[in-house]
């Protein structure tokens, strides 16, 4: 499977590369989210729970960033086991690029597999959850991002991201850089997942 | 004769127990102290096991043990058999490798076995198997046929099989087929994927072992076609148990198409851990599990090409086969693209020489054995398309070309350049008959009438041959068989008259109940309530091989026979004692022995009183008691063949095909009870439209089966099928006593061609000259805008 995307983020490159390194911005943004942890500055584990159609799962994921240029982008690699559910593995390299307009352009590029129980009874659901997953860790992820104010702590609020991504450039910059992060680890997640 | 006898469409007797709810399964099998098993399967198509930590899991809750491949491997275990040895064209052996039940360092295919865990509730053993750490160093895979024989694909045995070579393998005359070829006026050719199936019988596969520390006595529980040949593979090259100490019960099974035939890990498994733990270890698949797990069907790419002369008439047939065999040699797979399919390939076909290639390959797949078919299926979709093709080809009519090859009806016996000899058969009747009930000759009407509504209609033919009732044993072993291909049965009168059956044949749903007691009704003259059939336990039934290409009635039902015959010959002698006369003088009829000419007679249960109560009997010469067994060798295999005509209504819209009428006429020999024969061939149907039409078996480039379940594996549904019209025409099969043919593939087997025939035949104005299974809407639906553009542009 492979999946390609990009966002525009309201913060600059350096707020986004941040963001993307920040466990506690990701552990937010990332749907199902239930722990990461840093183990090095290139190294992460982190628990997610998802369901793909009827597959329901906690995944256990490591995740290892490579090729790092920052605020450029790098490459963020990970596998995830989600026990009889199955596994899946995958890397996705993400770009950071000042938009025309303003703020980050985040560009991910993503390939990724599954494989178990996933594969067998969910695989035709799979690259739709991983959009819709990819679609709701940028939604938070921009939502990290409002103007001054310090992080939110509860960013499940729908209300406000769901506008915000595509008027991005006119967002604080505050809010472009844990997409990019998001993205990557979303892609990696769902991916695995 | 009488009321329950052959030819008579008596309701099933088992029945009743199947609609009530009263069959006993395996799973239904419940034995003190048992515990559960739980089979860790391999999520990884192929990947190197650098390490198992089963530590976790044995600490679990309920957990009894947790066993690995090296557990059994340290216990001396053998490996899973393969039953036939096919020959490369040097001559040299094909390659076997191993196939532990446990896999020890390496998993070859999504669900092969890595580890057992025992516990004491179904539920425990599933939830430690979470906590069995296992770390792969993933390997890449291959799951194409065609892929694993390329330069630098993945190696799933590494030397064991050097490039996934199985075996590559010929049959026929090359020399006399390039020379046909050579002064050909026309040759059609084609290529084609015949499509992988899962086999999806309705009850799931399961496994009980029970070890009896006190006698030593092992027992195995388990869904198969085929006890003995279970007791006989397990027994001595798995677990080196002697047969006189393992017990092989099959009880009610619910459905097999050959999937259960083949001796599988779990009976291994269970049977071998029960010994370990002095407790009954039970194990039942679920869905999930019987998709990864459950011998696969077909799969085969097929290249072939027909030599035509001006007339039509062919000359010779050249083809060459990739055959994927899954990642191990399942128990019959090396035969099924071999002796069971290139020797089918000249079909009802005067085709005078044939030349057939064919190589085994293995991939990272589930393994690849007999699906209902098994061969002749694929034999016969190859050749029934190229018919189609060769006549599209030449200009000619389809079913004039068919003819005009036809073996005629008086040239049997007849020698085929592929080794089998066809005792008899009558293709022209069939096809009359079924283009008759068909109305072929309508059809145009119809196909214009559809056209109106919008709708493409089709309609398609095969005529086609399979070989039944496999085989004489020496024919057999001569070609590779590791086991002879009898049947056994023994005839155990009861005093009172009262007829208890015992056969090695072994019925999953064919109605072996009835059918055979019908055939003792006709033997004995006594009603089929008065008989009693006993199957698949090898502590009850001398001995047997069991039921698979429909082979039950045609060689069981031959022995059953051959043990009536002996009853009736002794109790004719004990007739000639109590009337007085001599044996010659006494005629069996209807039920009652009576001398020739005279109104003197005995019933056949007061001959039976008389041979368990010998009070006035000829001791001096003849034993008490009226029990028989016989065994019976096939001479031949039996030749089943007929028409099949399909038509279909295509929805340009949508791609969907409908099959709106479906026509089987099958030459199944000496019909015994019709109705039987009429759902026979309207499940085999139900198969061959759901491989047409719907069933796809997927697996992604990494080998990940993703069709692993029924939200994408589409079965067929009552609402896919047409009422479906089945008819017989017989001609006897010329060398078993009842003349039977076999009935219980011809529907899966006729019936592919027919319809794929059909959809071509709908969708010609559209330049389609083959479509590959299954004829999905989007296939269809492709096809049809595709050539909607072109014409356009």
């Amino acid at each position: 499977m492979e999946l390609t995307g990009e966002r525009t983020l309201p913060a600059s490159r350096a707020r986004v590369w941040a963001a993307l390194n920040d466990t506690a911005i990701l552990s937010r943004c990332i749907p199902g989210c239930q722990e990461i942890q840093k183990a090095s500055d290139t190294e992460f584990t982190a628990k997610v729970g998802l369901a793909v159609g009827p597959v329901k799962a906690t995944f256990n994921g490591q995740v290892t960033l490579s090729d790092l240029d920052p605020p450029n982008g790098y490459r963020i690699s990970g596998t995830g086991q989600g026990g009889v559910a199955g596994f899946g593995k995958g890397s996705a390299v993400v770009t950071l690029e000042d938009a025309p307009g303003g703020g980050t352009l985040l560009r991910y590029s993503a390939d990724a597999s599954v494989g178990g129980k996933l594969a067998q009874i969910g695989s035709r659901l799979v690259e739709a959850t991983a959009r819709k997953l990819a679609d709701e860790f940028f939604t938070r992820f921009a939502a990290e991002f409002p103007a001054e104010e310090p992080a939110k702590p509860e960013p499940r609020v729908p209300a406000a991201p769901e506008e915000r991504p595509d008027a991005g450039a006119r967002l604080s910059p505050w809010i472009w850089i844990p997409l990019l992060v998001a993205a990557v680890a979303a892609i990696a997640w769902f991916a695995r997942g | 004769m009488g009321a329950d006898g052959i030819g008579v469409a008596v309701r099933r007797k088992e029945d009743v127990r199947f609609l009530t709810g009263r069959g006993t399964y395996t799973d239904d099998i419940a034995r003190p102290g048992q515990t559960y098993a739980h089979i860790l399967r391999s999520g990884q198509a192929h990947a190197r096991i650098r390490s198992i930590d089963v530590s976790k899991a044995k600490a679990a809750p309920g957990v009894v043990a947790v066993f690995t491949g090296a557990d059994m491997a340290a216990d001396g275990v053998g490996g899973l058999p393969c039953g036939w040895l096919v020959k490369n064209k040097d001559g040299s052996p094909m390659k076997e490798p191993a196939h532990p039940p446990l896999v020890v360092d390496r998993v070859r295919h999504v669900g092969d076995q890595i580890a057992v865990v025992i516990a004491e509730t179904r539920a425990q053993a599933k939830d430690a198997a979470e906590l069995v750490e296992i770390d792969f160093e993933p390997l890449p895979a291959v799951v194409d046929s065609k892929d694993a024989l390329k330069t630098g694909a993945p190696q799933v045995h590494g030397d064991a099989a050097p490039g996934n070579l199985c075996y590559d393998w010929e049959l026929g005359d090359k020399a006399a087929v390039d020379a046909a070829f050579a002064k050909a006026h026309k040759v059609a050719k084609i290529d084609l994927f015949n499509n992988r199936l899962i086999p999806n019988a309705m009850e799931p596969r399961a496994a009980t072992g029970d070890f009896d520390p006190a006698s030593g006595d092992y027992t195995l529980y388990t869904t198969s076609q085929n006890p003995h040949v279970i007791r006989l593979l397990m027994g001595a090259f798995v677990l080196h148990i002697p047969e006189s100490k393992l017990r092989v019960y099959a009880p009610d099974v619910g459905g097999g198409f050959g999937s259960k035939i083949y001796h599988y890990a779990e009976e291994a498994i269970v049977t071998w851990a029960a010994g370990k733990l002095k407790r009954p270890v039970r194990w039942t698949a679920d869905r999930s599990e019987s998709f990864m797990s459950d011998a696969h069907g077909r799969d085969h790419h097929s290249h072939a090409e027909l030599a035509l002369d001006k007339d039509g008439k062919f000359l010779a047939l050249r083809v060459d086969t990739t055959a994927n065999m899954g990642a191990y040699l399942s128990t019959f797979a090396s035969c099924i693209p071999t002796y069971l399919y290139a020797t089918l390939l000249a079909g009802v076909y005067t085709t005078p020489a044939i030349y057939v290639e064919v190589k085994a390959v293995f991939t990272n797949t589930v393994p690849v054995d007999a699906y209902r078919g098994a061969g002749r299926p694929e034999a016969t979709f190859l050749l029934e398309r190229l018919v189609d093709v060769a006549a599209r080809e030449m200009g000619m009519d389809r079913v004039e070309i068919r003819r005009r090859n036809f073996i005629p009806t008086n040239a049997f016996p007849y020698q085929t350049p592929v080794a089998l000899q066809y005792d008899s058969g009558d293709y022209f009747s069939t096809l009359e008959q079924a283009q008759k009930a068909a109305d072929w000759a309508g059809f145009e009407a119809r196909r214009a009438e559809a056209r109106k509504r919008g709708k493409l209609r089709g309609i398609g033919i095969s005529t086609y041959l399979e070989a039944c009732g496999i085989a004489p044993s020496n024919i057999a072993g001569a070609l590779g068989a590791r086991a002879g291909l009898y049947e056994a049965a023994t005839v155990r009168v009861h005093p009172t008259g009262t007829v208890t059956i015992l056969t090695g044949s072994h019925s999953h749903g064919q109605g072996h109940e009835t059918t055979f007691a019908q055939v003792v009704s006709e033997t004995l003259g006594i009603g089929i309530d008065q008989v009693e059939i006993v199957h698949g336990d090898t502590n009850k039934i001398p001995f047997g091989m069991g039921t698979y290409g429909s082979r039950s009635l045609a060689v069981g039902g031959t022995a059953i026979v051959k043990a009536l015959d002996k009853v009736v010959s002794k109790a004719k002698k004990i007739a000639a004692h109590l009337l007085e006369a001599s044996v010659n003088d006494i005629e069996f009829k209807d039920g009652k022995f009576t001398v020739v000419g005279t109104d003197k007679s005995k019933t056949f249960g007061e001959i039976a009183l008389t041979a368990y109560v010998p009070h006035n009997y000829p001791l001096e010469e003849l034993e008490p008691g009226l029990e028989e067994n016989a065994f019976y060798d096939p001479k031949n295999f039996t030749f089943p063949g007929g028409c099949h005509i399909a038509e279909v209504e295509i929805d340009p819209d949508t791609g969907v095909t409908k099959v709106v009428k479906f026509t089987a006429v099958d030459d199944v020999g000496r019909v015994i009870n019709p109705m039987i024969v009429e759902g026979q061939v309207q499940g085999g149907v139900a198969q061959g439209i759901g491989q047409a039409l719907l069933e796809n078996c997927v697996y992604d480039k990494d080998g990940q089966l993703i069709t692993g379940s029924y939200m994408d594996y589409v079965m067929p549904r009552a609402d896919d099928l047409p009422s479906i019209g089945v008819a017989t025409h017989t001609t006897l099969c010329t060398h078993n006593p009842l003349g039977v043919k076999g009935c219980g593939e011809v529907g899966a087997i006729g019936s592919p061609p027919a319809v794929i025939n059909a959809v071509v035949d709908a969708l010609k104005d559209h330049g389609v000259t083959h479509m590959d299974m299954p004829a999905s809407p989007q296939k269809v639906w492709s096809v049809i805008n595709g050539a909607h553009r072109k014409a356009a542009e």
